[in-house]
């Protein structure tokens, strides 16, 4: 399993002076099919790897660089836009870990622009991005529908020159989800970073990857998410760490991230059942880069809606959706 | 994956694995003269795999991916499955080349200078560097010219070329029946067949040299040669080039030399001789 491969190398670099052309595939496959090529390029920078894959990790670590700089550009021209307006601009994830310089951001893949701002806020912010030259993705009325009555962020924008996404949160969960964070919280408890740029703070940080991996979606990217969160744990104090995560009802959720982390990138950890399943679906990629263990990745895709919507609307919503020709694959 | 194989083309290395032997046989049969790199480490893998679990059995089907991919791309037949090898590695090259800039264009060789021609498909390019390769020209590739950010030299990409439609007949009379690929009838692009570059192409692949001419040919129209103005190249180059802005300033400053450097011709042509002729005299005349 090259997923492991790829594991391995993260927690321990010098694992990989040991591998043959076929184990250098597989991790590179594995590395770029979980966009952790950029991380793995800087884990490895002061290890001796064989001639042939010194160019491409190189190019990772350019390519992560252009990605970091984009991406600030990016974060730059939303607090541009946002200025008139006086209100904070919390930076999240992939962009937040760059422009703090923090160790997750090292090499990490940034896709789109996400910020968070209160809900009271958001039409106003809506209306200055569009006023800037973001305009909407999804041209559907029901999908529409379905992000403002029930998602935790707009619907995805993005700029007409730039073609860059934005992603404007108001929480960090759907609001059908079980937990309730405390967005209020979040915001008032911000750090500033530099130039009118917030981040939250190092425990909410953790709470929000968390909450991110393992109470919404069908763990698509978990290794990249995880090794957010390994970071991240560095950088927060545990017992605050576990107040914060009381608060916004994740409690379980950063216990079981921290498990995790620790199991798959640490020093080890004792793992319950539950987490033994979590782990074998973030080690489903082959020495090709394919995705295995089709059943159980197929069964997280459908926790994924689970945990998104109690049942009757889950059904309404696949119907809708069978509907318009969508077809999980 | 079941099928593999480890093809290096220039200064690139891909692995290819397919869920079925033919595509990988028909690659090892004409990339036979190619170094052979079995169980080196690789820049890229290509993966041909069945769309569905189903498609792998009945009425065949590959959806091509790899490291890089595209979530729609068109599903292929199973007897175009060299051509979804092809596309595989391009695709790789488009979307994840760094070390040099990529050129959609086709590129020959003499005396050490090189000749660049680019065009959108069907202008005649890859045809008439295939031509070329065989009048005293080396070929040095018919996809991608790899301009090098330092020295500003043209590096060789010559894969298998690909032939389309008409141009099929005009060089498998040319080159013989041997150094040609399958028919493979009716794909998206109409019909393709693929020719295998001359050995001192395959031998030279890592060498590249100074480009000292750029064109742009259009096949069919009556004989015309028009200068182009430096801003028109400039625009034109940066929309045939797929890493143009992820290598960001270094490829800006490459590609302002390249145009200043380079001169440059429009050249219309209703005949491949026609385009010969006019090819040698615009090289004769370049200096």
């Amino acid at each position: 399993m090259s997923a492991a491969l790829l594991v391995r190398a993260l927690r321990d670099p010098a694992s990989v002076t040991t591998l043959d052309a076929t184990g250098w595939n597989g991790l590179i496959a594995a590395a770029r099919a979980e966009r952790l090529i950029g991380t793995l390029a800087f884990r490895l920078a002061e290890i001796a790897v064989p001639p042939a894959v010194q160019p491409i990790l190189a190019d990772a670590r350019t390519d992560a660089a252009r990605e970091a700089r984009q991406a600030l550009w990016e974060a730059d021209r939303a607090v541009q836009a946002l200025r008139p307006l006086d209100v904070r601009v919390i930076l999240l994830k992939g962009t937040a870990y760059a422009a703090a310089g923090l160790r997750a951001g090292q090499g990490r893949f940034i896709g789109d622009l996400d910020i968070l701002v209160p809900r009271d806020r958001l039409s106003a912010v809506e209306q200055a991005l569009i006023a800037a030259g973001w305009e909407w993705v999804k041209k559907d009325a029901y999908d529409d529908a379905y992000y403002r009555q029930w998602m935790h962020e707009l619907p995805p924008m993005i700029h007409r020159t730039r073609d860059r996404m934005i992603d404007v949160h108001h929480t960090i969960l759907p609001l059908t989800a079980r937990p309730k964070p405390d967005a209020a919280a979040l915001i008032a408890d911000a750090e500033p970073i530099a130039d009118g740029l917030y981040m939250l703070s190092a425990e909410d940080r953790v709470c929000h990857a968390a909450a991110h991996m393992l109470a919404d979606g069908d763990l698509q990217g978990g290794l990249r998410n995880l090794w957010d969160i390994y970071g991240l744990l560095a950088e927060c104090d545990p017992s605050l760490l576990d107040q914060r995560a009381a608060h916004h009802g994740l409690r379980a959720h950063v216990q079981q991230a921290r498990r995790l982390a620790l199991a798959l990138y640490g020093d080890g950890a004792r793992l319950t059942l539950w987490d033994h399943l979590v782990r074998a679906r973030l080690l489903a990629r082959d020495g090709w880069g394919r995705e295995t263990r089709k059943a159980l990745v197929f069964a997280f895709f459908l926790r994924s809606h689970w945990l998104r919507m109690p049942p009757l609307m889950l059904a309404r919503h696949l119907w809708t959706k069978w509907r318009k020709g969508h077809r999980p694959t | 994956m079941n099928h593999a194989l480890t093809l290096r083309i220039g200064p690139a290395t891909f692995r290819i694995g397919a869920a079925w032997p033919q595509p990988i046989a028909q690659l090892q049969r004409l990339y036979a003269a190619y170094p052979d790199v079995t169980g080196q480490v690789a820049d890229f893998t290509v993966r041909l795999q069945p769309t569905s679990m189903v498609r792998r059995w009945v009425r065949p089907s590959i959806f091509i991916t790899g490291d890089h991919g595209l979530a729609d791309a068109a599903p292929m037949s199973l007897s175009h499955g060299l051509l979804a090898a092809e596309m595989g590695m391009n695709l790789q090259m488009a979307l994840g080349w760094r070390r040099h800039l990529l050129l959609h264009a086709s590129s020959v060789e003499k005396d050490g200078c090189v000749l660049v021609m680019t065009g959108e498909s069907g202008s005649g390019k890859s045809t008439l560097a295939a031509l070329l390769g065989e009048r005293g020209w080396r070929f040095m590739g018919d996809e991608f010219a790899l301009l090098d950010l330092d020295s500003g030299a043209i590096l060789p990409f010559p894969r298998l070329v690909s032939l389309k439609n008409r141009a099929i007949d005009v060089v498998a009379d040319t080159v013989g029946q041997a150094h040609m690929g399958p028919l493979l009838a009716a794909t998206a692009k109409g019909d393709i067949r693929h020719m295998v570059p001359r050995a001192d192409a395959v031998a030279r692949m890592g060498e590249g040299a100074m480009p000292a001419l750029l064109l742009f040919p259009r096949f069919g129209h009556a004989p015309d040669i028009r200068p182009v103005g430096q801003g028109e190249i400039f625009m034109r180059l940066t929309q045939a080039s797929t890493n143009y802005v992820a290598l960001g300033e270094p490829a800006f400053v490459a590609l302002t030399r390249f145009v200043r450097d380079v001169p440059a011709r429009a050249i219309d042509f209703p005949t491949g001789e026609d385009a010969i002729a006019m090819v040698e005299r615009l090289w004769e005349e370049r200096a």
